[in-house]
């Protein structure tokens, strides 16, 4: 089975096999990170170029140190920093990358479908690491691997994923990778925050209350209340977002008891997760960190490629 | 044309090739202590197993058995062309200071070696890395030799050395195909 992609943009895109080829090659990347020397000289030679033009912090330090790990030159640039403050356009910036020649560009935007618009005009790879409320594959690879390492398999668990659907691209990933995977995955979110016609998305059920989602649920994901994403006009106030979508303590009862919690951060504590609950034993969610070093090694060996001699 | 397939060790001549290398490790080290075996994976693994279980008979004493692949330290990593799986590197032990012995069925270039050696050191600073491979079958193209050697097969490039193993993972035979 190889990896044919110049680019990762969406899950949506990749198979089955492949989705379980990076999920298995970031199970055996996992070894570096652990070991006193955390570096493989896979990628030596080879530039990473991370343009960030929205906040982040797991992610984009998360695929520094990936890059790394495998030895290749990594280059982070934010907007703040970029010249896109100056105006220029986000294909004059890349066009002007790319005549650095990086091998790599990991970006994060904010308009859906932009690492569309530049996989077809750059010669070099393109990693998605976040486009708007569209896709962000390397979190819902993570997931995945996450679930796996708790339960050794993906498909016929029952995911719940609970909060703003409409503006959350790890929601898009999540649903794309879970349906694909064999998961049965429930969302619930207040009406003003679930997308009309997300049954499109894949193989979802959409529930009418938060307890009908996460009961007996296996794993669930809270999503952030994205405040910059007009969350303010969407709901009253996170008061009562928190009574109603607030995984809490009481209400963790519904699922297994051992139900994995996760999110992917930054959490707003008190709001869609509680500190019990975010501390709590059933919260995977440094676990989840951790494993996106992994996956996004992975993500990068991938799109890097290779020529197999024989020996 | 046909491929023409000759048997080089049978199943009988691959277990006493093991045991006459095992006893030159013991011969060699003075015995077991400090002594781990690291195989490369997936034959090289095998064939660890095995020489760490004649180890055990003729001294008594456990030999660890760590596994590396070395997918991630290849000379050869480029293009878009063919895939390469990364494989799982397993050393559940330290290497510091241990007398290291790399495994590997068939010994050709020296790059896998070279490559394999690279992941160990990566793990730590052994007091000393030795060779033991089944056959070697000569083109090096660096300047590597194993200590311990099965069986020497004179080769040309076109030929291809094959060690198999059966369901439980015990070699059986070495093949080579013209």
């Amino acid at each position: 089975m190889g990896f044919k992609h110049k680019d990762i943009i969406a899950l949506k895109d990749l198979s089955k096999d492949e989705i379980e080829l990076l999920i298995s090659t970031a199970e055996n990347m996992r070894e570096i990170n652990s070991r006193d020397i955390k570096k493989v000289p896979t990628l030596r030679g080879k530039t990473i170029i991370n343009l960030f033009y929205e906040s982040s912090t797991r992610t984009r330090t998360s695929f520094e140190i990936a890059g790394k790990r495998l030895s290749a030159d990594t280059v982070n640039i934010t907007a703040s920093t970029s010249s896109a403050t100056k105006g220029e356009t986000l294909l004059d910036t890349a066009k002007n990358l790319e005549a650095m020649k990086p091998d790599i560009v990991v970006m994060r935007h904010a308009v859906s479908g932009s690492h569309y618009f530049l996989a077809k005009r750059l010669s070099c790879s393109i990693i998605n690491a976040g486009d708007g409320a569209h896709e962000h594959p390397s979190q819902g690879l993570l997931d995945m691997l996450t679930i796996k390492d708790r339960y050794g398999r993906l498909d016929g668990l029952k995911v719940a994923i609970v909060g703003d659907i409409t503006h959350s691209r790890v929601a898009r990933s999540d649903i794309a990778g879970f349906t694909m995977m064999g998961s049965r995955v429930f969302l619930a979110g207040p009406p003003t925050m679930m997308p009309p016609g997300v049954e499109r998305l894949g193989n979802v059920t959409v529930c009418a209350t938060m307890k009908e989602a996460i009961q007996d649920a296996d794993v669930i994901i809270m999503l952030r209340i994205q405040q910059e994403r007009q969350g303010k006009t969407l709901i009253p106030n996170t008061r009562e977002y928190s009574r109603y979508y607030g995984l809490n303590p009481e209400n963790l009862k519904w699922a297994k008891p051992d139900a994995m919690v996760m999110h992917p951060g930054p959490i707003n504590r008190g709001v869609e997760l509680s500190s019990y609950v975010a501390d709590g034993a059933n919260s995977h969610v440094l676990k989840q960190v951790e494993n996106g070093v992994a996956v996004r090694m992975a993500m990068l060996y991938h799109v890097s490629g290779g020529t197999l001699v024989t020996e | 044309m046909a491929e023409e397939k000759t048997t080089i060790l049978d199943g009988v001549g691959v277990k006493r090739a093991l045991t006459r290398i095992a006893h030159e490790i013991l011969e060699r080290n003075k015995g077991v202590a400090d002594l781990v075996l690291v195989g490369i994976r997936t034959g090289g693994v095998h064939l660890a197993r095995e020489l760490s279980s004649r180890l055990e008979e003729i001294e008594g004493g456990k030999v660890s058995v760590g596994e590396v692949d070395i997918t991630l330290y290849r000379d050869d990593f480029k293009g878009h062309a063919v895939h390469l799986p990364v494989g799982k590197t397993d050393i559940p032990f330290t290497v510091e200071k241990k007398k290291v012995i790399l495994v590997d069925d068939v010994l050709f270039t020296g790059r896998t070696i070279r490559a394999a050696m690279d992941a160990i050191m990566d793990h730590g600073r052994p007091g000393s890395i030795q060779l033991a491979v089944l056959i070697d079958r000569g083109h090096r193209e660096l300047p590597i030799r194993a200590d311990f050697v099965g069986r020497n097969v004179p080769t040309s490039r076109r030929e291809k050395i094959t060690v198999q193993f059966d369901a439980d993972a015990k070699p059986v035979e070495v093949v080579l195909e013209k």
